[in-house]
């Protein structure tokens, strides 16, 4: 099993980021994918009734996307990175504006500092139309973490 | 509505609505342990599951099923709060992660809802594997009240015997 930081090398190499997000089960286990766009990561969530958190509306549930929107603030910090320094969450503020339809979800992230220690991410969620999120997040990571030791 | 004192909380069968009712939660193995309306609070258990972890190499559980174990917890504390079971969708939620779980044990999620207005109820929770003192992860949340889906809410309702 290669370890995270061969993951991340190699993705930086080819530019390919999907085989990073499927080295990683829980992000398997929602159904989220990535793809680049224009130089740009943009992630998707795939419907599966197992996300679903209110099934009369229905909606999906508040932290399947709440997972969705960290995992992008991660991968964003992974691909914008000079260093493979795996950044650790310290605070997740998570703002729901909608309710989210059983359908496919996309995000897109957005650092807006990268400090020496300390970076801030910007999330945001959405279905049918990216000017209309149906949840954004405010994303504190530490990126003066340890490096991944050998797996 | 009763008084807290004689107010009781049919737990197993509150236990029920929650696994079978949200199919996320069921997904994940979440299961109420223990609930209770004075203070109003409930407790959840995530079992640990290499499935939900941030990296193959790792199996360390990953961020985003703590949120989703602190959201479904936040939310059931709000059901005991209101004790009419109302429904309800998490407006925002603010995470702490003050240190990674262990991999191989179950995390536990203790929520208590502390205050609701007629529209918004305020949660605060703590997530840990079995000392609330030494905490994964602090959370902090905001429900919308009386949301769409009135029926939604009808096993919970059944649970509390209304």
């Amino acid at each position: 099993m290669s370890t995270l930081l061969e993951q991340l090398e190699a993705a930086h190499e080819s530019g390919d980021f999907s085989a990073l997000v499927a080295a990683v089960p829980y992000a398997r286990f929602l159904g989220v994918t990535l793809e680049t766009r224009g130089g740009e990561l943009v992630g998707r969530m795939r419907y599966g009734d197992h996300l679903v958190g209110n099934p009369t509306v229905p909606a999906l549930h508040g932290g399947s996307l709440g997972a969705l929107l960290e995992l992008a603030a991660q991968f964003e910090l992974l691909y914008r990175a000079d260093s493979v320094l795996v950044p650790k969450t310290i605070t997740l503020t998570i703002d729901y504006l909608r309710s989210a339809k059983p359908v496919d979800t996309w995000v897109r992230a957005k650092v807006v500092r990268h400090g020496r220690r300390v970076a801030t991410v910007h999330a945001a969620a959405w279905q049918d139309d990216e000017a209309r999120p149906a949840a954004t997040a405010n994303v504190t990571m530490l990126v003066k973490a340890e490096p991944v030791s050998p797996g | 509505m009763s008084s807290a004192d004689d107010f009781v909380v049919d737990l197993e069968a509150l236990r029920l609505a929650f696994r079978d009712f949200v199919p996320h939660n069921q997904a994940l193995g979440l299961t109420l342990l223990d609930a209770g309306v004075s203070p109003a609070f409930a407790t959840m258990k995530l079992p640990y599951d290499a499935r939900f972890a941030g990296h193959d190499a790792t199996g360390v559980l990953h961020g985003g099923v703590i949120t989703t174990l602190l959201d479904a917890t936040c939310g059931a504390s709000v059901f005991l709060k209101l004790r009419t079971p109302t429904p309800i969708a998490t407006l925002d939620l603010r995470l702490d992660y003050l240190k990674p779980a262990t991999v191989g044990r179950d995390v536990i999620a203790r929520a208590e809802c502390f205050k609701a207005t007629h529209n918004v109820a305020f949660v605060r929770a703590l997530a840990y594997h079995d000392d609330a003192n030494d905490p994964i992860a602090a959370a902090a949340g905001t429900f919308m009240l009386s949301t769409p889906g009135v029926a939604a809410t009808q096993r919970a309702k059944e649970a509390l015997g209304r």
